[in-house]
């Protein structure tokens, strides 16, 4: 379908910090013991999409996310990585290799995303309107604590600062308006209010970050504007602001093309049918703009900006804070849990001691052994831990080769590979760092806890 | 035998298939084979020799049968004895080499003889097929073998008879080991014969081994088909005449399937590329229509966006807007499926071994069913398939691709200027003569010609008003009104119900049309009939403008069996106005039936005049043009 596909896999997140590090690159961060990349992997291998370029943020991350991919999608898709330094943004990124951009139009998804928003509904929408760019919007997650249904008493609604401002046509086709926060005052260029009439603001819907570009658009704005960083912040306000005054830049290149090909006699029987064709669909907002009222032909030239918004009912959630890997980590166990194919909830062969209790809604990872009268609730055991007597895990993550000691209470956090629990240690909404000791019968509460760096 | 000349014959009753052509590529493959295969081998025999009897049975046997077994003389006689009398076996021409092991075992049964003779023509298909195209072929039929010998000795010897494919199955399973080999052995003799055959350049060869050679080519080409044995023999069952049909049946759905029909859309839902839904309640009269329930084709169809791989990138954005009708006019269809079809042949590239001819034309058909699963073909579009069809299978033998593709690529170009704009010119040219200064003139909907001549009448000077009559739900008079304004005509608008009102000031209609048939109905927009009947009340002239290239053989008398539904709630709600909500929670009550008819028919009577390409005609006169324009451009 002369698509061309990039994941921007992305590397070490700071929002991210304890739980991503050096050796775990935040495309590694097992979500339900599966890294993150898996998901959006998977998910695009599902559409028939096997060409696949992943950017990762930083060499030594490009090296472990590429021995994964190899061995985990071998014979399946084909994957080119390509290592691009660190701290240049998005759109840096996609600068960085643009030049292997080939497609007529490419489709951009961050490696952070989990959901089951099929990508060829977005290409379809891109296609079908020839767009510029298109984006994906979805209902923003339900964050929080899961307190469904158990003890659904206590406050939630801890939402996220980051709200999407997002202005949209009465149709719901086209994007007028994005702004990444609440500011004081949101600008609105008159032009578009003018030509579209009517607009609906929405703080409802999130950037999914999943755009479909065109090629030769996405490339134009690259080159000239190199300042720009990101594409949620930078790029795709500038082409949403600059869509009816779309530069000629925008343009000409394909114009030029065509009218290098075609002899000049013809030149008149184009036009015709591109009449005829216009004259026969409805137009959009920008078709109406672009004919100067007295009706002389187009002079000005537009460019459209679509969305595409995902169905309520599909699940589509970003990793990008701690909370969302909570979020996303009870999810995957839970409501969504068609996501993971591979559905194992206790792997082959926990050794689960005399009156121990996993709950519904878990995982437990291979090889992982529990001692007696343990709890488990809600919660994801990765491989290889190893859990003593009358532990309680509600909620939490702990992630491979993990050791917890007898007594420890642990609530709502973030474990770690390779930390080690010692005895009636209590930890309530902590993160705990790969590799970390915490020493027996210490009592941590909403703390950030890792190794300093030596 | 030539299914093409029928089905343009008005009186018969495949007429109705006439506008639409997915079918051709398969009629065509039936009766085309020899021509294509002319350097492997002399065209003698009759297309229809599948059905040939015993004699020439005969005459095949001294390749076939395997030299070390000698039963099989006297057995082919056994066989034949015991095909010719039941009838329903027709082809026993294909019994040529039985394994004399089935003689043995068919023995060992009590009904046996029947039994042999009953299966071993469907068996031989598939052994002949494996002697010809290849060896691998063969490979597969040798896995088949071992499993069924003991599968047989259970005896199913009442139910052989009925049930073909599987006593096929069983039967060619059956033979040992060095049966086969006896068998590949003259497999292998065929195959020599046949080459030798095919080097001697065209005639001369013997009458033996002609027929030798012809026939199992043919086995293996049906064969090559299918590849499953099993299938193979099951086709081979409905006997030569049927086969052909089954295969275009599975070609495409046939677009004008009766939809009332419940078998036919169950099998043609399995076919579907575009998962649809359909509608509930539909009107008794118009249950033959398909109805789909609108909104769940257009995610559906999106969500598989990379997954129909055969589906050009172009054809499938052409059958994405027409589902959300950002196309629509049977002008702009035609010229954005052409469009896209450039671009598909552009970038087509022939398989290996296949000719040009008959992938592209079967890649074709396949673009067409899905745009027809996108929305029902026009009547327009079906001629403008037509062309291009008879455009490739034109196609001299010895063309390159490259050059067969750039020479299919200027047939479209040409068939859009010449077709569609040159005559839409020559159209707006001999219409602006019947307008004068002072005239009213009323157009319904709207139409790209007519919006072409009151446009051009306007640049000429002339001084008239225009009246545009609207209809919801689709208010098209809208764009056109927009656009007349805008270039300074003075125009009145008003909607359907009010066209008694306004037509007394009328002094000219000009209506455009889907298309045009052959005993002068006139098949346009919904609630043209309306506009045209009550202009022939005022004694208002009546003149539809429609290019020669959208007229159609067919004859129509009503707009009942030919017609297509649109989405029944752009009727039971009004856009933008969501105050008006009467039929909320209504919609899928029973006893509630929603009826949004896209076309119908204007009989010739209320029609005065029809401005074509070929010049001002009336009605009646439309069978001349037919015919002229079939003779001219579709079929030299």
């Amino acid at each position: 379908m002369d698509f061309q596909v990039v994941v921007l896999a992305g590397g070490n997140s700071k929002n991210l910090t304890p739980l991503v590090s050096k050796e775990l690159p935040k495309p590694l961060l097992p979500v339900a013991n599966c890294p993150v990349l898996y998901y959006v992997l998977h998910q695009l291998e599902q559409s028939n999409l096997k060409d696949l370029i992943v950017v990762v943020e930083g060499e030594d991350a490009a090296l472990l996310v590429g021995a994964w991919i190899s061995g985990t999608f071998i014979d399946r898709l084909h994957v080119e990585i390509a290592a691009v330094p660190e701290d240049i943004g998005t759109a840096g990124a996609l600068r960085a290799i643009s030049h292997h951009l080939t497609a007529k139009d490419i489709l951009v998804v961050s490696g952070d995303l989990v959901s089951d928003v099929p990508p060829g509904a977005l290409a379809a929408t891109h296609r079908r309107h020839d767009a510029a760019v298109t984006t994906m919007l979805c209902s923003i997650p339900v964050s929080g604590p899961s307190e469904s249904g158990s003890s659904g008493g206590k406050d939630k609604a801890k939402k996220l600062g980051r709200y999407n401002i997002i202005g949209l046509d009465p149709s719901k086709q086209f994007l007028l308006h994005i702004a990444t926060e609440i500011e004081k005052d949101a600008r609105i260029s008159k032009r578009i209010l003018h030509a579209v009439g009517q607009m609906e603001m929405r703080s409802d819907l999130m950037d999914a970050h999943m755009y479909a570009f065109k090629r030769s658009v996405l490339q134009e704005v690259l080159d000239v504007k190199d300042t720009f960083q990101s594409l949620k912040e930078d790029v795709l306000p500038y082409l949403v602001r600059s869509q009816l005054k779309s530069e000629a830049l925008l343009n000409r290149t394909p114009q030029g093309e065509e009218n290098g090909n075609e002899k000049v006699s013809s030149q008149n029987n184009q036009a015709f049918i591109s009449r005829i064709l216009a004259n026969a669909s409805t137009p959009s907002f920008h078709g109406i703009y672009s004919k100067n009222p007295d009706g002389s032909s187009s002079t000005r030239k537009t460019h459209k900006c679509c969305v595409y918004i995902a169905s309520s009912s599909s699940y589509c959630v970003r990793l990008n804070s701690i909370q969302a890997f909570m979020d996303i980590n009870r999810d995957v166990t839970g409501d969504a849990d068609h996501l993971l194919s591979p559905n194992n909830i206790i792997g082959p062969s926990p050794k689960l001691g005399t009156k121990t209790t996993v709950g519904p809604n878990c995982r437990l990872g291979e090889g992982s052994e529990m001692g007696d009268k343990c709890q488990v609730k809600r919660s994801i055991i990765g491989r290889h831990c190893r859990i003593g007597s009358h532990v309680k895990v509600v909620n939490s993550v702990v992630m491979n080769h993990v050791t917890i000691g007898d007594g420890c209470i642990i609530q709502g956090s973030v474990i770690c590979s390779n930390v080690q629990l010692q005895e009636r240690v209590e930890l309530k909404d902590c993160q705990v760092g790969a590799g970390f000791v915490v020493t027996a019968g210490s009592e941590y509460k909403a703390e950030s806890l890792a190794k300093k760096e030596k | 035998m030539d299914p093409r000349r029928t089905a343009r014959t008005v009186s018969d009753p495949k007429v109705r298939q006439v506008g639409f052509f997915t079918p051709a590529p398969p009629e065509r493959s039936v009766s085309d084979p020899p021509r294509f295969q002319d350097p492997i081998q002399p065209p003698s025999p009759s297309p229809t020799q599948v059905n040939d009897h015993s004699p020439s049975g005969n005459s095949l046997s001294p390749v076939m049968i395997p030299p070390a077994h000698h039963h099989s003389d006297n057995f082919l006689r056994t066989a034949l004895q015991a095909t010719s009398p039941t009838k329903a076996f027709s082809y026993s021409a294909k019994t040529v080499t039985i394994p004399p092991e089935n003689e043995d075992v068919a023995s060992s049964f009590s009904p046996g003889r029947k039994v042999v003779s009953a299966k071993s023509p469907s068996s031989f298909p598939g052994v002949k097929a494996s002697s010809v195209p290849a060896s691998e072929l063969t490979t597969v039929s040798v896995v088949n073998l071992p499993p069924g010998i003991s599968e047989k000795a259970g005896g199913a010897s009442v139910e052989v008879q009925n049930d073909r494919p599987v006593s096929a199955k069983t039967l060619k399973e059956k033979t040992s080991k060095a049966e086969r080999r006896a068998l590949q052995e003259a497999q292998r003799a065929a195959k020599a014969a046949a080459k030798a055959e095919g080097t001697k350049a065209s005639s001369a060869a013997s009458k033996v081994v002609t027929s030798a050679n012809t026939k199992p080519s043919k086995a293996a080409k049906s064969s090559s088909q299918k590849n499953d044995g099993s299938q193979v023999a099951a086709s081979e069952k409905k006997g030569g005449d049927r086969a052909p049909e089954k295969d275009r049946k599975k070609d495409a759905p046939h677009p004008r399937m009766q939809y009332d029909d419940k078998s036919r859309v169950e099998k043609a839902k399995k076919r579907a590329v575009v998962k649809q839904t359909e509608a509930r309640n539909r009107v008794e009269l118009f249950r033959h229509l398909p109805q789909y329930e609108h909104g769940t084709q257009l995610p559906d169809l999106e969500t598989k966006f990379f997954e129909l791989d055969p589906m050009h990138p172009a054809v499938y954005k052409v059958g994405l807007q027409y589902l959300s009708g950002d196309i629509r006019g049977g002008n702009a269809r035609c010229i954005a499926m052409f469009q896209a079809f450039k671009e598909a042949i552009k970038d087509y590239s022939t398989p290996p071994e296949k000719t040009l001819i008959r992938d592209l034309t079967a890649r074709i058909s396949s673009y067409v069913s899905f745009l027809i699963e996108c929305r029902p073909l026009s009547i327009s579009m079906g001629n403008a398939i037509k062309f291009l069809k008879n455009r490739i299978a034109k196609l001299p033998l010895a063309l390159s691709e490259s050059e067969a593709k750039s020479t299919l690529m200027l047939d479209i170009d040409r068939f859009i200027n010449e077709k569609i704009i040159l005559s839409e010119k020559v159209i707006v040219k001999h219409a602006v003569t019947k307008i004068r200064d002072g005239d009213v003139l009323l157009t319904y909907g709207a139409s790209s010609v007519v919006e072409m001549i009151l446009l051009h009448a306007h640049e000429l000077g002339k001084h008239f008003h225009v009246v545009v009559v609207d209809s919801r739900p689709k208010l098209e008079g809208q764009l056109l009104l927009r656009r007349l304004v805008r270039k300074g005509l003075s125009c009145t608008y008003t909607h359907v119900n009010a066209v008694s009102c306004i037509m007394q000031d009328v002094t000219r209609v000009f209506l455009g049309a889907s298309s045009v048939l052959s005993n002068g109905t006139v098949y346009s927009r919904v609630g043209t009939a309306c506009v045209a009947m009550v202009a022939h009340a005022f004694h208002v002239p009546v003149l539809v403008c429609c290019e020669a290239y959208k007229f159609h053989e067919r004859v129509q008398l009503d707009s009942i069996c030919f017609n297509e539904l649109g989405n029944p709630d752009a009727i039971s709600k009004v856009q933008g106005r969501k105050e008006i909500n009467y039929l909320d929670g209504l919609v899928n009550q029973e006893n509630l039936q929603l009826l949004n008819l896209i076309y119908d028919a204007t009989p010739s009577d209320y029609v005065s005049m029809i401005i074509t390409d070929y010049g001002m005609i009336p009605p009646t006169s439309v069978p001349v043009i037919v015919r002229e324009y079939r003779r001219d451009h579709l079929w030299s």
